[in-house]
């Protein structure tokens, strides 16, 4: 047997199976929800299960064993159209799915298990009534079945009961016999029938099993042997009597024939064994063991059309930390290429080998990228059994709407949005959608529509969750901040800045704690959460008419294509994602509109400018005047496009990005760092968080716990 | 030289499973993920035996039996079926295909190691 290390490393593969078969299911299942019942996606759902179920059993996880057993049957069924994909079905096995994903949950030790009777019965219930509806039958346990036939290919009956055929009266054992050392011995009578031969099978094996019992061939029957040129070396023709000791078990003696043709004879008697002196025949034994089947040669069968490719087959495990080294190797390449090519002259520089070098480093880079790259879909599967819980918990109607779900996003992402997409939904569910008779009050329609949404823009994802919902309370939200200590009873904040105030910590609206959200712990973990990543979370609510929350997400957390500036002689890093374009202002073309703040006119249109030097608070003597400066103009999700004032710009380069969070508080503003050509540091610019009103807030009411 | 024997199944889980089982009691085993590789890796190899889920993508267990039944060399090649599903009507399938023997998951590796010798001296 393997060793216990072995089967924990198996299991854990199987683990994953597991996890990819449910994200299978589940999809496949959402899609027959839908009204997609193609031979294709129940074929899926039916091998992911099957699958599980395989697994479970070797792991010998029996809960998980016989509830996916159960499913099982009725996915088979429904596969072979015996059962019809009716929409009751399918909610009946969604239920089912979400019990097995419990299931699978509490076999990895990470949960209790659920509580399955009610979704067993269901399923009970569709097989015994094919689906038609309701009709409650007791069907037969199917579980039980699993235990028997464990080994039967074809069932061996011990036929105790026949009359044997050389006369001799069958003698009726109880197994309590067995233990007794005078019990009668076996007569075991076996004739492979004429197919035996076939299918690779070799019926002496069986006998020489018996024969490694202690049996002893007492008898052959030849008289069915035809003549030598009448043979078919392909066929049998003999039928064996053996003795076996009696004190050999019969379920021993029967697996011995476990593989042997339907229509042989065996027969297993405990009987005195037959006295009648038949003569072993040596040379016929030696007949058909020497005639081996003729090597036939036939062409070979055309292979079957492969089926379409199924994406999730072509794939190896890697383990992640190998990956993780690879993408720091090509992140040091980047950097070694960088400052190599800062050391050579300018001529050297166009040469042709250096441009070829940055390109292939470039592909490198771009592969071990997309080695990580998953699609968000994963995460998002997870949405739609949540709501499920959700509306039944809060007896709220939901609809929910997917898109760019395909969208491809680095896996250490990927995990870790999980949680907070978890508590964004929650918040939409439990703050935003309303109940469904405050929804027909207002004219809406009853069921919610929650919106989730993932695409690229640049080098970040935008994760949004829109409900139709009531939107913020911004009057609430305001007195709970000012009752939590948070604000000042006489701060003014714009509608921006007050729906902000719910991802601060500690800030709970919840009238009541529910079961579902109001915690204590919400909008600020997914705040942080997403911080970690170097992202941001916007918020933009509109009452009456809904809320939407949006994490902002850099699409890898590894390398940047960046601007270098100078701010008061330090050198930042800018991404070049934001940039639009670049301006050296006339005199006068950046003018003060408030005592604090400035615009830029750029072809008839103004534009808020942003002194980087002020923003951080560098020294006012080292400030320069706009005509010294440079002004980029960078887009932002937060403020539309803004004028950032720098004052030069060095160069443009690929940067690799070091994480300042491992050991500094997070900086709003700045998204990392970055060790430059030269070997010395550079800060990199979080443009959103730089221009964004949110920063405001921060100058004017410094947030507890909020960084500064 | 100890028997070789040629797993295929779509799970890895179950591969590494069979391999571990299998390899303690003595014999060589080569693997393959579904129906379509399994066919490649029998001319591959040319196993002793052959061992096979039935629900797989791209070509499952029945087809594979089929195939490789098809081809002379395979005639005589034991193929047995290991897979959760116990059906009769299954059972008959595989056999009419060409299978050896069934046995049904989950294997008791002892078990599974007798029942090879049953078919495989």
């Amino acid at each position: 047997m393997p060793v216990s290390d072995e089967l924990d490393e198996i299991q854990a593969i199987f683990f994953e199976e597991c996890a990819e078969g449910l994200a299978v299911a589940e999809q496949g299942l959402s899609a027959m929800a839908l009204g997609d019942v193609s031979k294709e996606v129940i074929a899926g759902v039916f091998r992911a299960v099957h699958s599980i179920k395989g697994g479970s059993g070797a792991f010998g996880h029996a809960a998980l064993l016989a509830f996916s057993h159960c499913f099982e049957n009725v996915l088979d069924e429904v596969r072979g159209g015996k059962i019809p994909a009716t929409p009751e079905v399918t909610k009946v096995m969604l239920t089912a799915f979400d019990i097995l994903t419990d299931h699978v949950a509490a076999a990895q030790g990470i949960a209790s298990p659920p509580a399955d009777h009610a979704a067993l019965a269901a399923l009970e219930d569709v097989l015994a009534s094919k689906g038609a509806s309701v009709a409650v039958a007791a069907a037969p346990d199917p579980v039980a079945a699993v235990a028997e036939d464990q080994f039967g290919f074809t069932p061996v009956v011990a036929l105790v009961e026949e009359l044997d055929p050389f006369g001799f009266e069958p003698v009726g054992v109880t197994l309590d016999d067995l233990d007794s050392a005078a019990a009668l011995p076996w007569t075991v009578r076996f004739g492979p029938s004429r197919a035996a031969l076939a299918n690779g099978a070799e019926p002496l094996l069986s006998i020489r099993e018996v024969e490694m019992l202690g049996g002893t061939i007492v008898a052959v029957d030849s008289s069915a042997l035809p003549a030598l040129r009448d043979l078919d070396p392909d066929e049998s023709y003999l039928v064996w009597t053996l003795s076996v000791p009696g004190t050999v078990e019969e379920s021993a003696l029967a697996e011995c024939f476990d593989f042997v043709a339907p229509d042989s004879l065996v027969e297993i008697t405990r009987c005195a064994a037959p006295e009648q002196p038949a003569p072993v025949a040596p040379p016929i034994l030696t007949l058909v063991e020497t005639v081996a089947p003729a090597p036939v040669v036939r062409p070979v069968a055309a292979v079957p059309e492969p089926r379409p490719m199924d994406p999730a087959q072509q794939t190896i495990r890697i383990d992640l930390t190998k990956l993780d080294m690879l993408l720091n190797l090509v992140g040091e390449l980047v950097i070694r290429g960088s400052i190599l090519s800062d050391r050579l002259s300018p001529a050297d520089q166009e040469r042709v080998e250096l441009p070829e070098l940055a390109r292939l480093t470039r592909e490198i880079q771009d592969n071990v990228m997309s080695l990580r790259a998953q699609p968000i879909r994963q995460t998002f599967s997870r949405v739609p059994r949540m709501l499920r819980d959700l509306t039944s918990e809060t007896g709220k109607q939901v609809v929910l709407e997917v898109s760019g779900e395909t969208t491809e996003v680095d896996k250490g992402v990927i995990e870790k949005i999980g949680d907070p997409l978890t508590h964004m939904i929650r918040n939409a569910v439990d703050h935003g959608v309303e109940s469904v008779a405050e929804r027909l009050a207002a004219g809406k329609p009853a069921a919610g529509l929650i919106t989730l949404s993932a695409e690229q823009k640049g080098a970040r994802i935008f994760v949004r969750v829109s409900d139709d919902g009531r939107g913020i309370d911004r009057p609430r939200v305001r007195a709970k901040a000012i009752e939590n200590g948070i604000i000042s009873a006489d701060a003014i904040l714009s509608d921006e800045e007050t729906d902000q105030l719910i991802c601060a910590p500690g800030f709970s609206t919840a009238d009541s704690i529910s079961s579902i959200s109001g915690r204590g712990v919400g909008m600020d973990v997914v705040r942080s959460n997403v911080e970690a990543l170097g992202g941001r979370v916007d918020i933009s609510s509109n009452p009456g008419v809904g809320t939407s929350f949006t994490m902002i997400l850099p699409l890898t957390l590894a390398i940047l294509d960046g601007m270098i500036v100078r701010l008061s002689g330090q050198r930042f890093v800018l991404p070049l994602a934001n940039v639009i374009e670049t301006v050296r202002p006339e005199p006068g073309q950046v003018r003060p509109m408030t005592p604090t703040s400035e615009v830029i006119e750029l072809r008839g249109q103004y534009l808020p400018v942003k002194r980087l030097t002020d923003l951080f608070g560098f020294h006012a003597d080292t400030r320069r005047s706009p005509e010294e400066s440079l002004v980029i103009i960078v887009e932002s999700e937060t403020a539309g496009n803004v004028g950032l004032m720098v004052d030069t710009i060095d160069d443009r380069r690929e940067v690799v990005i070091k994480s300042l969070d491992q050991n500094l508080h997070p900086i709003r503003g700045l998204g990392g760092a970055t060790i430059l050509g030269d070997g010395s540091i550079a800060l990199i610019l979080d443009i959103d968080a730089l221009v964004s009103p949110a920063v405001q807030l921060l100058q004017k009411f410094p947030l507890k716990g909020l960084a500064a | 030289m100890s028997k070789l024997i040629l797993t295929v199944d779509d799970s890895a889980s179950m591969r590494m499973l069979l391999k571990t089982s299998l390899t303690a009691q003595g014999f060589r085993i080569e693997s393959a993920n579904d129906g379509v590789e399994g066919l490649e890796r029998m001319h591959q190899v040319q196993p002793d035996l052959l061992i096979t889920d039935i629900n797989m993508p791209k070509m499952d267990g029945f087809e594979l039996i089929e195939a490789v039944r098809g081809v002379g060399q395979f005639r005589g090649t034991p193929i047995l079926v290991l897979s959760t599903e116990f059906s009769d009507e299954k059972k008959t399938r595989a056999r009419s295909a060409g299978a050896t023997g069934w046995i049904t998951k989950p294997f008791d590796a002892e078990k599974l190691g007798a029942a090879i010798r049953r078919v495989c001296p």
